[in-house]
């Protein structure tokens, strides 16, 4: 049988015969941008450049936001990664509204990794924070209305009649008057030889209230494509001369193959070794014929940084540092210490939870082909042109000469933001002088990620008389995932890690002293951004503490959580209200059930949940139902919205149900999906969204679903069984049969 | 060493050696890539094809073993046209879409067995793990396809 080219190219090579294509003429009307290069010009206006009829994007050095073909056809252009988050609907949705588009002649490609496509005139783009739809919003908005005006223009050219008589509508510029119609297609090659002042540069954009497209239910545009099995991953690209590559870590951190010359001598025929950063790879003629000699070589490694090393030290290392006096200091005010003195009733706790894998389910790959002329890179990526900055600053190769196509990503979550792999596959195409498919095994995948840092929490309340509190302090020790990240900043002079505290520092509720510290603890496990990041852990420790302050006050959780929110926090007591009702929290659950509830902020969006449980005679604890109200400002696909809760939910509940990393010796103890386990089908629980309507500024929807699904669970436990849990996972803790309701 | 399969309908002969994983061969000699590698150890179904019909994680499945036709995602339909996929698009389930390959082949094997599936029935068959946690959306398309499917017999 023979393969196919056409399926057999995944969408990194389409996109590269676009940019290449330079000398031939791009039919229509390509709409291209410069931003001003500065990170903070979100809201400031830009000055559209103008059409470039006839030239390629890449030839225009324009960043080209999207194409209008003569056939109607319209290409939108995202410079963002797919990864399940549904952003390659919801970015083409926004200019489909401005631009009165008909929806179903949209398609959308990656973008270039170049730095003319950095939607925010950043030195680079990275997809991350969920902040995909909230730093785009405004300027996708701009460039449909660009296009649109520009259409219209052209129209009333043409009819002779005054634009303002003239309309967009479903892919067509109306002249109402005289009934006359054109479609969009048919006025590209006018509108494109318009004069640069017919471009308006402060197009006028729609009100909230006309949108026809944004805020509705949209089906994603990528579905298609990922139900007929077609080759859209990293994983599938395949280049002509490809080898494949499997790569064996240092099994300890930082160590090194220290027989790698021995070894690469003794390589059977059509295979080779070589040595990359963190490990050695082998290049054979398949995947599986490269990862079995891999597995098969007696690899002796040096000692590494976490040489020795097991989670008892680490768990020991963390109390103490939380335990030190003269931490850096993330907030303050008021006098904690003095009012918790002579207060009546004290709370105090020791909460900590793991390191965690992201593990998403396509393994990490990266096909690398290093040439003399330069790098070009296939990989699903977060970091987009970050990436090739990365690159070029590893390999000295200037940035004009690396190529990056971003494919789809199976899925992210965080992990596909570091450049480990990339590297590695450019290490190993350098050396056997082809392109090189690099793929890690799941067992690499889960021994050598940046986790989600561990972390251990002193928390100390003081109530009141009327049991809310009137002092907090908390002083946490973990990892810092910043000290690495220097190109965003580092870790600053302050000593504070600002991922180590959103969500603790930040907390809402009022309680007029607090003391919030925080100290970075090294372990030489390599530490990086998990979805949700520090509010991953910062939210079960806030609202399991809280929920122990109102047990302590004999308050209703949800009533206790209200009151410390009334004041100042009308938001947040919307969400909380929203998801009580939807839980029928005042209303006991069924005989065996028990209910905990958790609200926290992340990423500009506030999501409180409840989870219902119970706990079977031998103490297996059941998840049924979990409730999500969700206040995330504006939306673009409340669809999206709904199903990316879904998703933080399971993801969170994967990792509080049974998610840990440990290492013994040096090493990490777990490999595979038989001891770091996802929720599995028969697992999942029913899950109920409800968005709260705000119209705020967006807010980001791809994380927030995680936070509160831990506590909320936690404090559920609590309600069955009377035992608090204070370090996760849930199944390190025995329970005991469940209590009646 | 010369394999002979019976893939989507085809009479092929690859170079593998008879150890090598289905998956693998599929991939890399067939250009079916379709097919995902997910964990390489049976627990995910990332891998999931049909031989003779019947769901097979093909991670595990030495090529010299196989003895009946395999059928791909890609030899489903070559339009999305099997109502497991129509039922897929209208649940819009995929997120990432990385299982949704095998999540699919597991479906379609359990109709083929099981048209009018029970829910236990449903437990048993769809059990492949997904990391971005569409199972929701997962059960909603199953019952669809359940309905699509019957539509289409009658
Ligand atoms: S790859 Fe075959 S079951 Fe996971
Ligand atoms: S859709 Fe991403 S793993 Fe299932």
């Amino acid at each position: 049988m023979k393969t196919d080219q056409e399926t057999n190219n995944p969408v990194g090579l389409s996109r590269r015969f676009f940019v290449q294509s330079g000398a031939a003429t791009v039919a229509g009307l390509v709409l291209g941008f410069h931003l001003p290069a500065n990170p903070m010009r979100r809201a400031e206006a830009f000055a559209a450049t103008g059409p470039t009829e006839g030239k390629a994007p890449q030839a225009a050095k324009l960043n080209t936001w999207l194409r209008i073909a003569p056939d109607g056809l319209i290409t939108i252009y995202v410079a963002k990664s797919e990864m399940g988050q549904g952003i390659f609907t919801a970015m083409p949705m926004l200019i489909a509204e401005e631009l009165e588009a008909d929806w179903s002649r949209i398609q959308v490609e990656p973008a270039p990794s170049d730095a003319e496509f950095n939607y925010t005139g950043a030195p680079f783009e990275i997809t991350g924070g969920s902040t995909s739809v909230r730093s785009t919003w405004e300027i996708l908005q701009r460039i449909g209305a660009t296009a649109r005006h520009m259409l219209i223009a052209a129209a009333a050219k043409q009819w002779g009649v005054p634009a303002e008589s003239c309309r967009a509508e479903r892919g067509q510029i109306v002249h109402a008057a005289s009934g006359r119609k054109a479609g969009f297609g048919e006025l590209t090659a006018a509108a494109a030889a318009l004069p640069a002042d017919a471009i308006p540069k402060e197009p006028k954009l729609k009100a909230p209230s006309e949108y026809k497209l944004v805020g509705k239910p949209m089906k994603r545009l990528d579905t298609p494509a990922k139900v007929s099995g077609k080759p859209l991953f990293g994983i599938d690209v395949v280049v002509p001369e490809m080898r494949y590559a499997a790569v064996r870590h240092s099994p300890v951190f930082g160590g090194e193959c220290s027989n790698f010359e021995a070894l690469a001598k003794g390589m059977p025929a059509g295979t080779s070794l070589v040595k990359v950063t963190g490990g050695i790879v082998v290049v054979a003629d398949s995947w599986f014929t490269a990862k079995t000699a891999a597995a098969g070589l007696d690899a002796k490694w040096t000692k590494g940084a976490t040489t020795g090393l097991s989670s008892k030290d680490i768990e020991k290392k963390l109390r103490t540092a939380a335990g030190g006096k003269k931490l850096p200091v993330a907030a303050s005010k008021g006098e904690p210490d003095k009012v918790l003195r002579t207060a009546k009733v004290k709370v105090e706790a020791e909460y900590s939870t793991p390191f965690l894998a992201h593990t998403p389910m396509e393994p990490l790959n990266c096909t690398a082909h290093v040439r003399p002329d330069g790098i070009e890179l296939w990989v699903g990526t977060q970091s987009h042109t970050l990436t090739k900055m990365l690159v070029s600053m590893a390999t000295k190769v200037p940035q004009e000469q690396v190529i990056v196509h971003t494919t789809y990503l199976g899925g992210g979550f965080g992990r596909r933001a570091e450049n480990d792999v990339m590297l590695q596959a450019i290490e190993a195409s350098k050396a056997v002088g082809k392109p090189v498919k690099l793929i890690w095994s799941r067992e690499e995948d889960v021994q050598h990620d940046f986790y989600r840092p561990a972390s251990l929490v002193k928390m100390r309340a003081g109530l009141g008389a009327d049991g809310l509190p009137v002092a907090f302090t908390a002083s946490i020790a973990s990892p810092s995932i910043m000290q690495r990240w220097t190109m965003f900043g580092g870790l600053p002079k302050s000593g504070i890690d600002m991922t180590t505290i959103e969500g603790l520092a930040d907390m809402k509720y009022e309680c007029p002293n607090q003391h919030i510290a925080a100290a970075v603890v090294d372990t030489g496990v390599p530490v990086g951004f998990w979805r949700s990041v520090g509010s991953s852990h910062n939210a079960f420790y806030v609202e399991s503490f809280i929920d122990e302050l109102a047990h302590a006050a004999k308050q209703d959780p949800y009533k206790y959580r209200r009151a410390l929110l009334e004041k100042s926090h009308p938001r947040f007591v919307k969400v909380l209200d929203t998801v009580a009702r939807m839980a029928k929290w005042e209303t006991p659950p069924a005989e065996g059930r028990h209910r905990g509830i958790a609200i926290a902020e992340s990423f500009g969006s506030i999501v409180a949940e409840v989870a219902e449980v119970s706990v079977s005679a031998d103490g297996q604890p059941t998840v049924h139902k979990v409730w999500v109200a969700v206040d995330c400002g504006r939306y673009v696909n409340p669809d999206t919205v709904i199903a990316q809760m879904e998703s933080g939910v399971v993801y969170g509940l994967s990792a509080a149900l049974r998610g840990q990393i440990t290492l013994r010796n040096g090493r990490v103890e777990q490999s595979n999906f038989h001891d770091y386990t996802m929720l599995a089908p028969h697992e999942m629980p029913e899950v109920a969204v409800e968005i709260v309507e705000s119209g705020e500024a967006p807010g980001g929807v791809g994380e927030p679903g995680t936070p509160p699904i831990a506590p909320a669970v936690t404090n559920a436990l609590f309600a069955a069984t009377g035992k608090r849990i204070r370090t996760l996972p849930i199944s390190s803790h025995k329970l005991t049969g469940g209590k009646k309701s | 060493m010369a394999q002979n399969l019976k893939v989507n309908g085809k009479d092929v002969t690859v170079e593998a050696e008879p150890g090598t994983p289905l998956l693998w061969v599929l991939r890399e000699k067939l250009g079916l890539l379709g097919t995902k590698f997910g964990c390489g150890q049976g627990m995910c179904g990332a891998c999931t094809v049909h031989i003779d019909g019947a769901a097979v994680r093909s991670c595990l499945m030495p090529v010299a073993a196989v003895s009946g036709e395999v059928t791909t995602i890609e030899g489903l339909s070559s339009d999305n046209s099997h109502p497991v996929q129509r039922a897929w698009i209208e649940a819009d389930a995929p997120q990432c879409g990385y299982c949704q390959s095998g999540q699919i082949m597991a479906c379609a094997a359990m109709l083929k067995a099981r048209p009018q599936p029970t829910d236990a029935d449903i437990s048993a068959a769809m059990t492949n793990l997904c990391r971005c946690g569409t199972y929701g959306r997962i059960r909603k398309a199953v019952k669809l396809a359940i309905d699509l499917n019957s539509e289409e017999k009658a």
